[in-house]
Formats: structure tokens, C-alpha cells, sequence
């Protein structure tokens, strides 16, 4: 329990909110947090071995030309670690293998994915059984939308956390898989973590635009079955005080914005269990 | 080899990128096309195998869930159904972001560099069906999807498409000419030569200005000079071309540096005016300055690429706009994205460089419904209008930088030229590395590195070309799109280079490229030796002048310690930045430019910046008088309300808020949209820059070009009151209050083209006018700004000038951002205020074109009323006493309380009896005047008492109730209701118009 906490937060090539998820990284309790980017990781200037906690932001890495993280994705699998010669993806499957957790938010969630780090079934992560795609209104949008947590995922960010209010602002991401049975099996396993809510009845949605971009199963997020690897397309990191909420001004907020949670969660079951 | 990849969406998913072609063909162009799929090619020219091509199609080109991949036509594997098959690609030097990217990728593939002959270009495929001729898919791919100025397209019906077997590759690489030469040009020559010499060339140098040259390099002393350099009498390339740009009216501001003749035709008065910028902009300032005393805030103004002001002890804040109007012009999309990405450039570019924390734009199209013939080379509004806008989504997004505050104004005199106005708000240490970070200065030994992007044929002649109006001559090469990708990966780069001191001073290209950015620095040594040949190129084939003159977006200049230089270099190598040196900077007092070792440029440091004489100039004003709008006997409220509400200058913009990022970096506190339904217009933006402290920033703008009509005094005095009372709205300081001016005019200089020259020059002189006495009235001193003086369209006898326009910018602070404040009622019960007074001020309202007549009676904004309520109203806020605050501008009372009362899902009942107004006698003069400095307020009843003592006398009343019932309801003059309408109704009128 008195484990020194290590956030890594990675940025570069096009990555724009590593600030303000260190930010949250710090509030959730995490004991030391590093923006680093992702040159000092390829330069062994930094390793994810010295870390438990990544974090993968969101933003527009390579400009999401070739498709939202596809190129991203692309590098980590082929870039190699300087100092040492090994793959920056060998050092990363040590890192999940070593249990540690990974948050991706919006485009960091579109790197997981092409990365094929989820849906990380039977331990691979290197599989891309689904993807994000373009949004049905193929357009970049900034709003905000209503979430629920399904409590039964495996999910360690989420425990406690059943309905969520957070901002996306994407243009790909409507979740798409392989097949039927790649969904099905999702939801089986109960790694469907969130999902889009009609604001009015809390339920799962298809209607534009509380489900944004016209993802199946109204999916916002997904995690790995062993629930440390989660992604969303919503931006925890972007509620984190009550004046983040655009509605502040005429409704009455706990001072601390719903992003923290998550973050909290993650850092507390680090601090138990790694 | 050269090879095509095709990647497209599976059939089985939604192409939706195809769904919004067909819609946009379908509603813009009004064809009957049934459906539309795209594919993405992918040409590759490189010395790879077919299984690497099949790896990189299988790997980093494609998404093996949603997308197939096929070296053939994808189309055709498909089966697919379509007609007609349109493929446009990028011109050979145009930049190709994805192209890039995937040149990248297929490096990291192949675990080698791409040599200089081996690239990746992208293309795009549309597959059409529906009963289109042959000449409807040629208006489809050139009126529709591609601009022919840095596109090419390829239209194809299907039968030649299947029986050609789909597209040969093709690679559109630039056919360098490689033979290097320097021009040299004779000026001792007849003036009508020199002109010739000059209107040829793009240079935009008049006739003084030649023979100054002329004159200066007949001079003994540098003849001697020159030739102990080997160079002769006659001017090169290099220098002319750098001179023209030096000298452009786009980077010396000739106009307000000039004198001036003026003469009021009204009462006879003459006067003259030397150095507007510097009487009008610059002392105003200065006093203010002088005034707050050992509080001034501010820290470095004008001269600067952008004004710093202090944020608090730790911090301080950078703000510049600037404006890409002609390049916008013809290619919307790479004009507002370089527009963006280069005004990013500015803050980042200021002190020793500051981090970006926002943006901010405001664009002035003609109407996206205009439905009148398109002069030659102009696009259709709504083409610009779309261009701009994703131009500056992908800018600003893909930059990692919040939009957060912006409008858009309509009238149809933008369709010459449009007005893209891009700001950004930066953020810097106080001090870095033991130095106040708001100062630099390179020092003689200094290296001059470039760093970022490459340099092409991309934006030569940008300064001289804006310093003219579009006309048919006007390069196509003036167009460039910008990369925010490699910009930001160069910001990320220079921010540790900063923090680690590795570099002494800093600046970024723009106008004029490394003519402007090494001339500039190189005025802190007074001296610089470049060498040209150094300087990194997209691709080969560029002379001399073009290297020093491209305005290739995405480079930074900076002055590097020698010292320091190997550290400098091995951090962008790590970083993957390109950096190069290009030199060094001198104390010689020369300009002095080299090709492989051989000298192309030597001028004089003095001759190049300071050569110039003044220009003079005559104005003369005289009063317009208009028709007076013709107001219905008996008009229905209702009606003209809703009518009002939905005018393209008042409708809800949530179609372009939306698709910006306005949240990213986390420090978003007033969004522009908001409200019970996240949808209500806000008046100002307020964010927290510093995550751990709740001191915020406050941003806001005003702008109304029509009044100008009547008189430009008064189209700036409203200007700078609608900004700082939007930013008053939200809980700003205005004892913490910056602005910046920004001039978008028509050519004012009197000749054959422009023949009322003389009266736009009076209206700017009046212009500048209001600003030095409005400034100084409400002790907001301007700390940047920028003008941009032929916004006029010339093509054969028709000329299209847009209406003077100021965008008055303003940046404040909030003391905390907890006692923000925004427009939407907030509870039924709440007490309804209005402050401030309205008048009989239809003249260019809305109201008044909406009735056919301009009017002559323009709002006046009364500074020593005004003043007042301001500070009361900011008390008030500071105390928590208002609980939601709307500035009334376009459309007066009457759509500010609708827009409060829908913004918050509640109703208002209103008694115009009780509106404060002098020499009003109808409802809907009271409802629609568009009266200075007033606000709309609601408070809750048990603080009204706090709040009219705290607003003590400033002419203020109460005018009614917030109801919990949505409806609007009025009371009229003579005690009976005269509006009465559903919130939803007016609602919808707001949001539908421009509901794309």
C-alpha cells in the first residue's frame, strides 16, 4: 500500500492532451507523472519498464492521415529502442504482461485499437479484430454526451462509477468489429465499458447525436478482459473541476469534475495490487 | 516502380465521406447523383519490391477491419456499380500532408530512408452513379470537389474506365528546371519600363520606389562596393525581389506609416495627419502605459511578432490576429489553414517563444445562398464559406489548440475577397532561464538555423500579391497549404530548446519568407550573411530568389549561440525536426546574400528597412447621406423578430462552433456554445491557461462592418465597445484589458482604379480616429495589430471593394474564473434588468436593411455613461450577484432577451414601458435599435437589492421577469402585449439558417 505510484504520459507527433491528462494523472494521486515524448522513449531516454500506469491522450497523431492512429500505431509496432535495439513494442508487451495499466483516450483509444492492444482477447495484442472508424455524420464534432458504466466489466477504472457526463471530439469514432461474433463476444465478456446514454432516459442509444457518431451498442469504450487495458472516445481528462462542465454556471456540481474517478481508480488499484 | 494502392471503405460499412459528397452534390450543385464511394489511392514511386508494395497496402495503408486494399481498381474487384469515376489529385508541389505521412510510414517499413526521387502521393476517387452527362461530371469534379489551381482531375465514364483497366500511375512530381541563374535587371531605363519591370514581375513597387533603387545602386561609394562583391550597378533577382517584399505595403504598412492631406468637405477644415499608426495606435498605448504607472501589464507591444502582456507573477500572456484574406480567396481551404497554422506561428514566435492556448477567427463571407453569376476566378461563397471553415477545423485541431471564441459576418461585398481573420493566445514563463521571456536579441556571431519545414515554390509572391487587389494576374503559386503536424513537432522540439537555452532569439516565417524573417533579426546585429544554397528544398529547381522569398509554411529562424549550436542540432535529430544552418548574423550593417560562395545580394541594412520615404496621401470626407428604412405602419413583433433571429448575422453558428475543438488542453471554462441545451451563443470566452490556479483569461471580439456606411468613427467606436462589453459580459477585468486592431479596408489610395481613394482614406483616418479616443477612454491600450489595405476584387470592369472593417480583438483577465458569467436565464423568478440606454440608432442595423434603407442615424458609443455602468457591472459580478448577463448588439433588445430566454429554456415577460430610452416612440425602434454599451441581466430576486445599489445611478432599470412558462411576452409602449411568442419558435428561427 505504500507503493510509489509512476504515470507516463506520452505525447508527440501530433498528441495534444498530455497536459491536461498528467493534470489528472496528479490530481487521481499519482505519486510521480511524466510527459514524455515519444522520441525519448525511441531514444531509451525513458522506458515504460520504470512506470506503471501509460497513458495514451488524445490528439492527432501523424495528423490521423492514413486513418485516426493508423500511423501512430504503424511506429510503435516498427520503432526501435536506440540505446538498447529492442522494439518499443517488446517493451510494451513486458509492460502489460507485467500487469500494469493503460488508459487511452480518443485518439490514444484509436492507437490501442490499431495497435491491436485491444480487445487483447486470449492475451494477444497485436490482433486488430475492430477498429474506429469515421463518425455516420463524418464529421469532427466537439460535444458533450451521457454515459453509462456497465458495473459488471472486468473494467478497474470504473468501479464505483455507473453514469459519466464528458466531451468527445472526434471525428472517427464509431466503433466497428471484424465480424458479429468479435461483438458478440465483447458483450459476452462484458468488455463494452461504456456506452452513449439518451440523456432523458439513461439508456443506451443509436440516435444522433447523444450516440455521436453512430457507434454499435451505443460503444464509447471498450477494455481487455483483464480490465487494465481500457480505451474511450470520451475525454475524462477534460472534466475535472465543476467549470469544465458546460452547464456550470446553472447547476449545482460537486466541486470535482467526473474525470477524476477514473484516474483515481486506476492509480488506487495500482497502489493495491502492483 | 510506380504503383497505385486503392483503399477504400469495405461495402458492407458506410462511406461516409462518400454519403457527404453526394449530399453536398445533391444540395449545392443540385445534381441528381444516387450515391457516391470513395477510394483512397495511394501512388508510390519507389525502388521497393511487389511484396513491399503489398505490405505497405496490407499494413500502414489500409485498416483491416473496415477497409479493403487492392494494386488494381478496388472499384472493380468490388463489382461496384457507378457511372462515372472522378479522380483528383494534388498539382505537381503542392503539399501532400498524407502523402507525407505515408512516406513515413513506408520508411519505417522498409527500414531506410526515401531518396530524393522516391515519394508517396495521394489521391482521391469518387464513384458516382446517377443520370449525370458527361458535362455534369465535369461541373461535379471542377465546380464541386476540386480546386484547379492546386488540383488536377481525371473524369472518366465508366465503360472507358473498365475498358482502360482503371488509371495508369502517375506521379506528380515537380519537373525541376535545374539551371541556377541570377538575373540581373538593367534600371536605368524609361519609367514606363520600370512599371512594366514592376506590374510584370508581381513586385507591386511603384515608380518612386524603382527609381529609389535605381538611384541607391548608382551611388559611387556602393558601386565600389558592389563590385568588389561582383556585382554590378544593375539589381539582382534576389535583392529586387527581396526589396519588393521588404517595401510591400503587406509588411511596411506604407499607408498608416504615410502623411496624409486631410480635408472635411463638410465644414472645411484641413489638417494633416503624419504616421497614423504611430499618433493613433502607438500613443495611445504609451499614455495608458504612462497612466497605470508601475502597474502597467504591459510588457512588450508592437514590436513584437505579437504584444505581451503579464498574466501574474509567473506567466505571461501573448496575443496576436492576423488576416489571410487573398489567398483564402482562391483556394479557401489552404488559405484559412495557413491562415491559422501562420498566426500560430506569431506567439510562438514572440519573446523567446510562447506556448498556444487558443485560437480565435472571424471570417466575413458574402451570403452562402448567393444566387447572382460568380465573376472570373472568384468561387461561390458557400464554397469559401466550407473551405474556410475546414481549413481552419484542421489547423486548429490538429494543432492541439482550442477555438475558442469566433463569429461570422455577412454581406455581399466579401465576394470580391473574404475576410479570414486567425488569432492566438500564447502562454510564456515570466522569466526562462534567469531572462524576462518577452525579450531577444541575436547577437553578431550568432548562426542563423532554419528549422521545420522545406522550402518550395509554395507562397512566393505572398506579400507583394496582397499588397495588391486580386486581379487576373494574381500567381496561383500564392496558395499554399499548411502541415499542422510538422509544425507541431517543431513547437514541441523549440519548447525544450527554449527551456534548455539553447537558442538566443527566435522568429518565424511569414510574408517574405527568409527574406523577411533573417532581414528582421538581423536588424538586431545590423548585419547577416546567408547562404542560400543551404537551405533545405522540397524539390530541386528552385532559384536563389525563390529560396529567400518562399513563404513554405512551418519554419521557424532562430539566432544560435555557437556554443550551443551541436546540442541545438542533436535535440531536433532527436526530435526528428529539420534543422539547418543557413549563416550567420553580423555587425557589417549589410544584407548580404550568397549562392555557392558567390555573392547575389548585397544591400545596404539602412537602405532595406530604412530607404523608404514616407508616402503621401489625400483624404478628403464628406457625410453620406442614405434613405431612411422604410418601416412597416403596423409591424408584426413576432414576425420581424424571428425574421431577425434567423438573418445570416444573427443565426445560431453552432454548424461551425461544433466542429471545432473548443475544450482541448483543459482549461475551457465559458464554451461558446452553453445554456440548458449546450447551445446558446456565449458572449465571450473564458479559459483557466494554468491548470493549478483558477486566474483565467477572458477573449472576445467585436466587429460590424456596415456601419461603416455611414462612418467609420463610429463602425470602431462600436467595434472596440461590442468586444469589451461581450468580454465585460463574462466577468472580465477591464482594468486587466488588451486589445488588438485588426484593418481590413479597401484600397484608399486615390488613382484611375480607385477613384473615391481619397474618401476611404478619410474613413480610415476617422477610423483611427475613434480608436486612439476609445482606447484612451476605457484605458485599453492596443498591444498588436495588423492591416491589410486592398481587399478589392479587378477583373475587367468589375470591381467588387468590401466594406471598411476593424476586428477589435481583446484579451482580459478574470480573477478567478469561478464568478464567470453566462447569457442564458438561470430560474423563473428571476428579476429582468436592462442597462444602458437605448436610442433611436437604427441607421445599418439589421432592422434597417431588413427594410430596404441603410438609415443615417449609426450607433454612438458614449464612453462617459458607459464607463460607469462597466465598472459598476464588474463589481457586481465580482460580488455574485448577476446570475446571467447577455451583450445586446445585432438586433438590438429584443435578440438579446430572446437569446437569454431560449439559452436558458425559460420564458421572459417584458415591459418595454420600462426600458430606458430617450426619443422613442415605437416598439419596434425600442426592440431593434442598435444601441451601444447596453446589457440584458437577470438576477435573482434576493440580490436585486445588493445589485442596484452595486449598479448605483448608471441608467439602468428593471424591465420584467424570467417565467417558467418558455415564452417571450412584451409589453408595448402603450400598455398593451405586442409580442408573444414560443421560445422554441424563436429558437428555431435562430438555429435553422444555417443548419448545413
Amino acid at each position: 500500500m505504500t507503493k510509489q505510484v509512476k504515470a507516463i504520459v506520452l505525447t508527440g507527433f501530433g498528441t495534444n492532451c498530455e497536459t491536461e491528462m498528467a493534470h489528472a494523472c496528479k490530481l487521481g494521486g499519482a505519486d510521480q507523472v511524466d510527459i514524455v515524448h515519444i522520441s525519448e522513449l525511441i531514444h531509451g531516454e525513458f522506458s515504460l519498464d520504470n512506470y506503471h500506469f501509460l497513458n495514451l491522450p488524445g490528439g492527432f497523431l501523424d495528423g490521423d492521415d492514413l486513418g485516426a492512429g493508423q500511423a501512430g500505431a504503424h511506429r510503435m509496432k516498427y520503432a526501435m529502442v536506440q540505446s538498447s535495439g529492442e522494439k518499443l513494442q517488446v517493451q510494451l508487451i513486458r509492460f502489460i504482461e507485467a500487469g500494469k495499466l493503460i488508459l487511452g483516450v480518443c485518439n490514444g483509444f484509436q492507437l490501442m485499437v490499431k495497435m491491436g492492444l485491444l480487445p487483447g482477447f486470449d492475451n494477444r495484442h497485436d490482433d486488430r479484430q475492430v477498429s474506429l472508424t469515421y463518425n455516420d455524420s463524418s464529421r469532427f464534432e466537439d460535444r458533450w454526451v451521457s454515459l453509462a458504466v456497465d458495473q459488471d466489466s472486468p473494467c478497474v477504472f470504473t468501479s464505483g462509477v455507473t453514469s459519466l457526463y464528458f466531451p468527445v471530439r472526434h471525428g472517427e469514432g464509431k466503433f466497428v468489429t471484424r465480424d458479429e461474433k468479435t461483438l458478440q463476444r465483447l458483450k459476452d465478456e462484458k468488455l463494452i465499458v461504456m456506452r452513449y446514454t439518451d440523456p432523458k432516459t439513461g439508456r443506451p442509444t443509436m440516435e444522433y447525436p447523444a450516440n455521436p457518431n453512430g457507434s454499435p451498442e451505443a460503444i464509447a469504450g471498450v477494455c481487455d478482459p483483464s480490465g487494465r487495458l481500457f480505451g474511450l472516445m470520451p475525454h475524462p481528462e477534460a472534466f475535472l473541476h465543476r467549470t469544465n462542465h458546460p452547464r456550470w454556471t446553472r447547476e449545482d456540481l460537486p466541486e470535482e469534475g467526473q474525470g477524476l474517478a477514473l484516474f483515481r481508480n486506476g492509480i488506487n488499484f495500482i497502489r493495491k495490487n502492483l | 516502380m510506380l504503383a497505385r494502392i486503392q483503399v477504400g471503405i469495405k461495402p458492407c460499412f458506410t462511406d461516409s465521406f462518400g454519403e457527404k459528397i453526394k449530399k453536398k452534390i445533391q444540395g449545392d450543385l443540385k445534381m441528381p447523383v444516387e450515391s457516391v464511394r470513395t477510394i483512397k489511392v495511394f501512388t508510390v514511386e519507389a525502388d521497393i519490391s511487389q511484396q513491399e508494395l503489398l505490405a505497405a497496402a496490407s499494413g500502414p495503408f489500409s485498416d483491416p477491419v473496415t477497409q479493403d486494399y487492392s494494386l488494381g481498381p478496388l472499384s472493380l474487384d468490388w463489382k461496384l456499380d457507378f457511372d462515372w469515376m472522378i479522380e483528383i489529385g494534388f498539382r505537381p508541389g503542392v503539399t501532400d500532408n498524407e502523402g507525407h505521412t505515408s512516406a513515413q510510414a513506408l520508411e519505417l517499413l522498409l527500414g531506410r530512408k526515401l531518396s530524393r526521387d522516391e515519394a508517396v502521393y495521394t489521391s482521391c476517387q469518387y464513384l458516382l452513379s446517377g443520370k449525370i452527362s458527361q458535362d455534369e461530371a465535369e461541373t461535379i469534379a471542377r465546380k464541386g470537389l476540386a480546386n484547379e489551381l492546386i488540383q488536377r482531375c481525371t473524369i472518366m465514364a465508366k465503360a472507358d474506365f473498365v475498358k482502360a483497366g482503371g488509371l495508369k500511375p502517375f506521379a506528380p512530381k515537380v519537373a525541376g528546371k535545374s539551371e541556377v541563374k541570377i538575373a540581373e535587371i538593367d534600371l536605368n531605363v524609361p519609367d514606363a519600363e520600370l512599371m512594366r519591370i514592376s506590374k510584370e514581375g508581381v513586385l507591386a513597387l511603384t515608380l518612386e520606389e524603382m527609381k529609389l533603387i535605381r538611384d541607391y545602386l548608382t551611388r559611387p561609394d556602393i558601386k565600389t562596393q558592389r563590385q568588389a562583391q561582383g556585382l554590378s550597378e544593375k539589381v539582382t533577382d534576389v535583392e529586387l525581389e527581396a526589396l519588393a517584399q521588404t517595401w510591400s505595403e503587406h509588411c511596411k504598412h506604407k499607408i498608416f506609416s504615410g502623411n496624409i492631406d486631410y480635408e472635411d468637405k463638410q465644414t472645411g477644415e484641413k489638417s494633416q495627419f503624419s504616421n497614423l499608426f504611430n499618433t493613433c495606435i502607438r500613443q495611445p498605448t504609451s499614455d495608458i502605459r504612462a497612466r497605470m504607472g508601475d502597474k502597467d501589464w504591459c510588457l512588450s507591444v508592437f514590436k513584437d511578432n505579437a504584444g505581451v502582456i503579464k498574466f501574474d507573477d509567473n506567466w505571461n500572456v501573448v496575443f496576436k490576429v492576423e488576416t489571410h484574406n487573398s489567398p483564402s480567396a482562391l483556394d479557401p481551404y489552404g488559405g484559412a489553414l495557413t491562415g491559422i497554422v501562420g498566426v500560430n506561428r506569431d506567439p510562438f514566435g514572440t519573446g523567446m517563444g510562447a506556448k498556444l492556448i487558443c485560437n480565435t477567427n472571424m471570417f466575413c463571407f458574402a451570403t452562402p445562398f448567393y444566387d447572382k453569376p460568380i465573376p472570373a476566378r472568384l468561387l461561390h461563397p458557400k464554397r469559401i464559406f466550407e473551405g474556410v471553415r475546414e481549413g481552419v477545423e484542421h489547423g486548429g485541431n490538429k494543432s492541439g489548440i482550442p477555438t475558442v471564441n469566433g463569429s461570422l459576418y455577412f454581406d455581399d461585398r466579401f465576394a470580391g475577397k473574404p475576410l479570414v481573420f486567425c488569432g492566438t493566445v500564447g502562454i510564456m514563463p515570466a522569466v526562462i532561464n534567469g531572462k524576462p521571456s518577452h525579450e531577444k536579441k541575436a547577437l553578431p556571431g550568432d548562426i542563423i538555423v532554419m528549422t521545420g519545414g522545406r522550402i518550395g515554390k509554395d507562397g512566393i509572391h505572398g506579400a507583394t500579391f496582397s499588397s495588391e487587389e486580386l486581379n487576373e494576374n494574381s500567381p496561383a503559386t500564392a496558395v499554399q497549404i499548411g502541415d499542422p503536424i510538422t509544425q507541431k513537432k517543431m513547437f514541441d522540439c523549440l519548447l525544450k530548446a527554449r527551456d534548455r537555452g539553447l537558442y538566443r532569439c527566435i522568429t518565424d516565417n511569414g510574408a517574405g519568407g527568409l527574406s523577411s524573417s533573417v532581414g528582421e533579426m538581423g536588424g538586431d546585429t545590423n548585419g547577416f550573411e546567408l547562404h542560400l544554397d543551404k537551405a533545405p528544398l522540397k524539390y530541386a529547381g528552385l532559384q536563389p530568389w525563390e529560396i529567400f522569398l518562399s513563404e513554405a509554411q512551418e519554419r521557424m529562424t532562430l539566432a544560435i549561440a555557437p556554443e550551443k549550436l551541436d546540442d541545438f542540432l542533436a535535440l531536433c535529430r532527436k526530435m526528428d525536426v529539420e534543422a539547418t544552418v543557413l549563416g550567420a548574423f553580423r555587425d557589417s550593417g549589410k544584407f548580404h546574400c550568397l549562392y555557392q560562395g558567390k555573392t547575389v545580394a548585397y544591400l545596404d541594412m539602412d537602405f532595406v528597412h530604412e530607404g523608404l520615404p514616407p508616402m503621401r496621401m489625400i483624404a478628403r470626407w464628406r457625410q453620406k447621406t442614405y434613405d431612411e428604412p422604410r418601416l412597416p405602419a403596423l409591424p408584426d413583433l413576432g414576425r420581424e423578430l424571428k425574421g431577425l433571429l434567423g438573418s445570416l448575422n444573427i443565426c445560431s453558428k453552432e454548424y461551425v462552433v461544433r466542429q471545432y475543438d473548443h475544450e482541448v488542453q483543459g482549461g475551457s471554462i465559458v464554451k461558446p456554445l452553453i445554456g440548458v441545451d449546450n447551445d446558446g451563443p456565449s458572449d465571450a470566452a473564458v479559459i483557466r491557461p494554468v491548470l493549478d490556479s483558477f486566474a483565467g483569461l477572458v477573449i472576445s471580439h467585436g466587429v460590424c462592418p456596415r456601419y461603416s456606411d455611414i462612418d467609420t468613427y463610429h463602425m470602431v467606436a462600436c467595434s472596440m465597445d461590442e468586444a469589451v462589453r461581450n468580454a465585460l459580459a463574462v466577468g472580465a477585468n477591464l482594468a486587466v484589458m488588451a486589445g488588438l486592431d485588426n484593418f481590413c479596408w479597401c484600397d484608399p489610395i486615390l488613382s484611375d482604379k480607385t477613384p473615391d481613394g481619397d474618401y476611404k482614406l478619410a474613413q480610415l483616418v476617422r477610423a483611427n480616429q475613434a480608436l486612439a479616443h476609445y482606447a484612451r477612454a476605457y484605458g485599453v491600450p492596443c498591444i498588436s495589430g495588423k492591416d491589410s489595405m486592398k481587399n478589392d476584387y479587378l477583373v475587367g470592369e468589375t470591381k467588387i471593394s468590401i466594406p471598411p472593417t476593424l476586428l477589435f480583438s481583446v484579451v482580459a483577465k478574470i480573477d478567478d474564473v469561478r464568478k464567470a458569467v453566462t447569457m442564458d436565464v438561470k430560474k423563473a423568478g428571476d428579476i429582468v434588468y436592462v442597462l444602458g440606454a437605448t436610442y433611436a440608432e437604427l441607421g445599418a442595423s439589421e432592422y434597417a436593411v431588413r427594410h430596404g434603407g441603410i438609415g443615417n442615424t449609426v450607433p454612438m458609443v458614449r464612453e462617459k455613461d458607459s464607463l460607469p455602468r462597466y465598472r459598476c457591472l464588474e463589481k457586481a459580478m465580482a460580488q455574485g450577484l448577476v446570475a446571467s448577463c447577455h451583450d445586446c448588439s445585432d438586433g438590438g433588445l429584443g435578440v438579446a432577451l430572446a437569446e437569454s430566454g431560449f439559452a436558458g429554456g425559460l420564458g421572459l415577460d417584458i415591459d418595454l414601458r420600462k426600458v430606458p430610452a430617450q426619443g422613442i416612440d415605437r416598439d419596434d425602434v425600442l426592440l431593434f435599435s442598435e444601441s451601444q454599451s447596453r446589457f440584458v441581466v437577470t438576477v435573482a430576486p434576493e440580490k436585486s437589492g445588493a445589485f442596484e445599489k452595486t449598479m448605483a445611478d448608471t441608467g439602468w432599470a428593471r424591465v420584467g421577469a424570467v417565467t417558467a412558462e418558455p415564452l417571450f411576452t412584451v409589453t408595448g409602449l402603450t400598455g398593451s402585449c405586442v409580442l408573444s411568442e414560443k421560445m422554441a419558435a424563436l429558437k428555431k428561427a435562430w438555429q435553422e439558417t444555417l443548419a448545413f
